[in-house]
């Protein structure tokens, strides 16, 4: 059996249609609608591609959190990579980040006007960019949660022993498990179940989620990104509503260890301490986020360039920040499709390719036969 | 073996004839191009033809599958055949940097002749200048097409009623595949070959059964998904495609998958789209499959009532809309 295709077998599926139906009308019987929270982009966007949501019974509501790294970003993050650029500098990032609007413009934009933006497809690739211009400064846009993280400090390694002086990073770094605790802190949001990120759990480790279970008394699922694998974590979240025995249920097993990876938490820790974060549309989280620790401050671009990330200037109509935090479906913004489009964005959720409000525009997920 | 285009290749000098003698007449002097005419004269065997014309930037100018070369002429070719046209003449521009190793451009304009060999075209005028370095990436070509409409074929999306079937003559995507996994130096082995080829036999093959072809197009540019939605776009149909019908290559589909991009938003450089009646489906797949081109030939969906959607049953028979792609193909982060 192909690796992929073992986990987009339609048969399958069926049974996985039938079983949720089951569980949809044992928590009927139980007078409850539950609500689900897909805690990763790429989840969201797995769950988008596959038409995921025909298979969901009507009291059983899946919506997207914010495990997007793209979309919880500040957009003053931009804004300082913009005027890096303006100052001549390269800038490496992921291709997601292009089209994300800062303040005033995009480094899409930027790179039209002359700016030097490159589009890196991995850690090894920027290291190989800054050995190959030693002469001009490369600043890494390096944004992501803990599975992204963990690569760039191993390239950081490696730029520190190949004595690689022009490379620094600009960092938005994020970690998870804060940001799922603050959204369980807020009263006007009901979770019941997180069907828990693949690759993220593959570093921090099932484990780190068992605090939302005994604790907050919600089910946890750690699934993978294929669309049997989903489907059998749904099975997995309603399973356990139905019994009422909420806990933390590591389906993922062929990849995440209940502790993680622990030579990548290692390498994070070397390099990073945890500091408090502010996240798009959840405000300021404690411990939320990954900073360079003071001795290598040298690699940080705000400290190599003398300048501060400031606050960028949100959209004051976009509603990303209840999309991210599960308040409203994307469809829910009045500029849903009208003055936010993949074409000319607003918000980030509507131009990352993990975003929910990409995935609702593209895949428009849930369209019946 | 370190000859390189000059500014002077370009001037209109003893240097440009030279050229132009050995590099063009050479391959392509036998026809129309003899002796240089300012204009081809041509002698049509009908009256109806079709004229196209495309530009061609692609960097690499190399890649797996292809050049610049044979795919300026598969372009244009196929363009005339999509329309149910025989391609007979190309004109074929040529915009050189100075400093471009002319052994590359001997490489691009032998892959020329062959392709136009191949596709029975004959390159019947051109031009040739040369720009300063850093003017143009290496090689810009354009080419032209004339071709002669074949009797039969009356394409239309006014003929389109809902039962109609979805027909593609090869897995898609290849091309674009293969030129980022260059252009981006990614190094994979078995990794994505450009299906940069032409579609003009597979259109000739079937002209038996024109009557009942509606309409029909070649996927480059934003891929499947955007031909399909030009084609339902303000029309009282749609499209329904079964995911498990697709034809993708292991090698295209690999590296889709590692970037997290959607193959159907991937353009293919030697593939037809054809809506058709459900009377011929069969007959053309068999027709297409005893062609090279044609031997992954499949039917992929059906025309439905839904006016101006394309939808999606995916493999696991879930249901989602296509949409077109914006901007231009990006890797995510993770």
């Amino acid at each position: 059996m192909n690796g992929i295709e073992g986990f987009r077998n339609m048969e399958a599926a069926n049974h996985f249609y039938k079983v949720l139906c089951g569980h949809g009308q044992q928590l009927a019987r139980q007078g409850r609608v539950v609500h689900f929270m897909e805690v990763c982009g790429s989840h969201t966007m797995a769950i988008a591609r596959f038409g995921i949501r025909d298979f969901l019974p009507i009291n059983m509501d899946l919506v997207s959190g914010p495990g997007c790294p793209v979309c919880v970003t500040d957009p003053g993050i931009i804004d300082a990579a913009i005027q890096l650029a303006h100052q001549g500098k390269i800038i490496a990032t992921f291709g997601d980040m292009m089209r994300v609007p800062g303040s005033r413009s995009t480094l899409d934009k930027t790179r039209a006007e002359g700016g030097r933006i490159e589009i890196c497809y991995s850690p090894r690739h920027v290291l190989e960019l800054a050995r190959d211009n030693r002469k001009t400064e490369v600043v890494f846009l390096a944004i992501g949660f803990e599975t992204t993280v963990a690569p760039i400090m191993a390239m950081l390694d490696g730029v520190i022993g190949e004595a690689i002086g022009n490379l620094s990073l600009l960092t938005a770094f994020k970690r998870v498990p804060p940001a799922l605790s603050a959204l369980l802190g807020d009263p006007e949001i009901r979770i019941d179940g997180f069907l828990c990120p693949a690759h993220v759990s593959a570093i921090i480790g099932a484990d780190a989620y068992r605090p939302y279970a005994e604790t907050h008394g919600v089910a946890c699922v750690v699934a993978g990104f294929e669309p049997l694998d989903i489907l059998y974590g749904l099975d997995g979240l309603a399973r356990q509503l139905v019994a009422n025995n909420p806990h933390v249920d590591n389906q993922y097993n062929r990849v995440v260890k209940p502790e993680g990876n622990r030579q990548a938490q290692r390498v994070i820790a070397r390099f990073l301490e945890p500091v408090d974060a502010s996240w798009r549309g959840l405000g300021v989280i404690p411990a939320s986020g990954l900073v360079l620790r003071q001795e290598f401050t040298r690699y940080d671009a705000c400290h190599r360039f003398g300048f501060v990330v400031e606050p960028g200037r949100v959209n004051p109509h976009c509603l990303c920040g209840d999309v991210l935090k599960g308040k409203i479906d994307p469809s829910e913004c009045p500029l849903f499709g009208t003055g936010c489009h993949p074409d000319h964005p607003l918000g980030p959720c509507m131009v990352s390719s993990e975003g929910s409000c990409a995935a609702e525009f593209k895949y428009a997920s849930g369209v019946s036969s | 073996m370190n000859e390189r285009i000059l500014l002077s290749h370009g001037g209109g000098g003893r240097l440009s004839h030279q050229l132009i003698q050995t590099e063009i007449l050479s391959r392509f002097g036998h026809g129309p191009l003899h002796g240089l005419p300012d204009a081809a004269s041509l002698l049509l065997d009908t009256t109806r033809i079709r004229f196209s014309t495309d530009g061609f930037v692609v960097h690499p100018l190399e890649f797996p599958g292809g050049n610049i070369g044979d795919l300026a002429v598969h372009g244009t070719v196929n363009d005339l055949a999509v329309t149910g046209a025989h391609p007979r003449w190309l004109s074929l521009g040529l915009i050189l940097e100075e400093g471009l190793p002319l052994v590359l451009l001997r490489r691009v304009l032998d892959a020329i002749q062959t392709a136009a060999q191949n596709c029975g075209v004959v390159i019947a005028t051109g031009d040739t200048k040369v720009v300063r370095r850093g003017q143009c990436d290496g090689l810009y070509i354009t080419t032209s097409g004339i071709g002669e409409a074949i009797p039969g074929f009356s394409l239309g999306l006014g003929q389109v009623v809902a039962g109609d079937r979805i027909l593609v003559s090869g897995t898609l995507g290849d091309h674009g595949m293969a030129v980022l996994s260059v252009r981006e130096g990614l190094k994979i082995e078995n990794g994505p070959v450009s299906d940069s080829r032409p579609v003009h036999r597979l259109v000739a093959g079937v002209a038996a059964m024109a009557a009942e072809i509606r309409f029909m197009r070649d996927p480059t540019r934003g891929g499947l998904a955007t031909v399909l939605n030009e084609m339902t776009v303000g029309q009282p149909f749609g499209i329904l495609i079964r995911a498990c019908d697709l034809p993708f290559s292991p090698g295209g589909r690999a590296l889709a998958e590692m970037l997290g991009l959607d193959l159907l938003h991937v353009a293919s450089e030697g593939c037809l789209v054809m809506i058709c009646s459900p009377n011929v489906s069969d007959a053309i797949l068999a027709r297409w499959r005893e062609l090279p081109e044609g031997r992954e030939a499949r039917e992929i969906g059906t025309v439905i009532r839904q006016s101006g959607r394309v939808i999606l049953e995916t493999v696991i028979g879930g249901h989602r809309v296509v949409d077109v792609p914006s901007g231009e193909l990006l890797p995510r982060i993770c």
